[in-house]
């Protein structure tokens, strides 16, 4: 058994562990609040701007709309955009989106360029060898719109310039405090089918959106206002979403490590009783031994 | 017969709601919509939504954006949009004189960016003030009287 100062000393150094991760979960506990709520707010305009798109790009010949909305005959090559943390000791945060971008795209048939938002990301996709094209990072704890167009931007000019063929959005889905899931949405051209996440478009039946619009003032000015914008729009609130997610899975994470270390403390405080038990009673009989010895040498 | 309404400016959800009839100021100018309108998708002007169901009328204010029109649903979505209820007349009052104060003094020459920014929050506040002072409650049933008259 180890001898009660070693013991001591890892009991302080654990105790040590649990005030740092406690203090973490605090910090990530009102950040969170304040991602959720932010998040939340966003959250009917996004929906419902992603609905117009989406009725916008059922019509019949859609293909001919808006250049954002056509699809190309062939794919010669996609641009994946992945939202990650900026920092660690998220729990399996930035792991999973990583996971999930990997799963999807790694073996994918034509070249994948990577937009990656986030240093923690961008470390784990250079490392498995992905080509990055663009990084973003340090983004403002409460990113505002115009912090993030930069990102749709970029993604619509390669789009537009006939460089890729498709570009992906790769975010963490906020479901709620203890589950947060990767999800992958095609954003450019716009994909009708996508019913993940928190966009789902929700068609009233009667309606049968294949009825064409009546543009005012006009179609082209109309829809080159509302196609990039509502498209960055989507790639904001999914930046929302990922932040609320990051901040509640650290939170969990420190959660466990505060309660884990806190366990670990318990137990070796039972180790160090007993072994200080253990000095006592060998001191003890030490003690009562030399005491016999005298009491026989008289 | 009613048309659903519903009205999100980007950082929540202004009114929903089952109504008769919503006033917009589109760019091409101010249209009723009534159930089973044709599609439409059209963009706002600065200017207020009249939103009105059986006599009670709601007005918001919109700075711009975009109104998308199925038969059964108008849904608007503004750059900027509040009730004329909840619009704090100190705030738009005190806006306005720091825009007006600041185009009329520095002069910002040359920065054109900095120039139509100033005039265009200048007349968003005017845009609150006018309609607080035309449609504010009390002024609402005053003008619901009005109505009423040519029968």
């Amino acid at each position: 058994m180890a001898n009660a100062r070693e013991v001591q000393l890892r009991i302080k150094s654990v105790k040590n562990i649990a005030q740092v991760t406690r203090a973490l979960q605090a910090v990530s506990a009102s950040r969170v609040r304040k991602a959720m709520e932010r998040m939340f707010n966003t959250r009917p305009y996004a929906t419902k701007a992603w609905q117009v798109l989406t009725h916008v790009a059922k019509q019949p010949g859609r293909q001919s709309l808006h250049p954002l909305l056509t699809e190309r005959k062939e794919e010669n090559g996609i641009i994946v955009i992945m939202l990650s943390g900026d920092r660690g000791l998220a729990g399996a945060y930035n792991t999973n989106i990583l996971k999930a971008t990997l799963d999807a795209f790694a073996k994918h048939p034509v070249p994948v360029r990577f937009i990656s938002v986030g240093r923690k990301g961008t470390e784990l996709l250079h490392r498995r060898g992905m080509d990055i094209m663009a990084e973003f990072t340090d983004l403002p704890p409460e990113p505002s719109f115009n912090d993030v167009s930069a990102i749709g931007r970029l993604a619509v000019d390669e789009f537009l310039e006939g460089k890729v063929d498709s570009v992906y959005l790769m975010y963490t889905d906020f479901v709620n405090m203890v589950r947060q899931d990767p999800i992958n949405k095609k954003l450019l051209p716009l994909e009708i089918e996508s019913s993940s996440g928190l966009v789902e478009a929700e068609f009233s039946e009667s309606t049968g959106p294949s009825a064409a619009y009546v543009y005012e003032p006009g179609q082209t000015e109309i829809l080159d206002e509302i196609v990039p914008r509502f498209t960055a729009l989507q790639i904001f609130q999914a930046t929302l979403e990922s932040l609320a997610s990051e901040h509640a899975s650290r939170m969990v994470a420190m959660q466990n490590a505060t309660d884990n270390a806190t366990e670990l403390a318990g137990l070796l405080q039972l180790e160090y009783n007993k072994a200080r038990q253990l000095g006592i009673t060998s001191d003890i009989l030490d003690i009562v031994g030399g005491a016999e010895a005298l009491a026989k040498t008289k | 017969m009613t048309i659903r309404c519903e009205i999100v400016s980007q950082d929540r959800l202004v009114f929903e709601g089952d109504v008769d009839i919503v006033v917009l100021p589109g760019t091409d100018g101010e249209m009723g919509i009534l159930e089973k309108h044709a599609p439409l998708l059209s963009t706002l002007n600065l200017g207020v939504i009249r939103v009105r169901t059986d006599d009670t009328e709601e007005v918001f204010t919109v700075t711009g954006g975009v109104v998308e029109v199925q038969p059964d649903i108008v849904t608007i979505l503004a750059d900027a949009a509040e009730s004329v209820e909840e619009i704090d007349l100190a705030r738009a009052e005190e806006a306005k004189r720091r825009a007006e104060e600041r185009l009329e003094g520095d002069a910002p020459e040359g920065d054109l960016d900095q120039y139509l920014a100033l005039e265009s929050a200048l007349r968003r506040s005017n845009l609150r003030l006018e309609a607080v002072r035309k449609y504010r409650s009390g002024r609402a049933q005053l003008r619901k009287m009005d109505r009423q008259d040519p029968n």
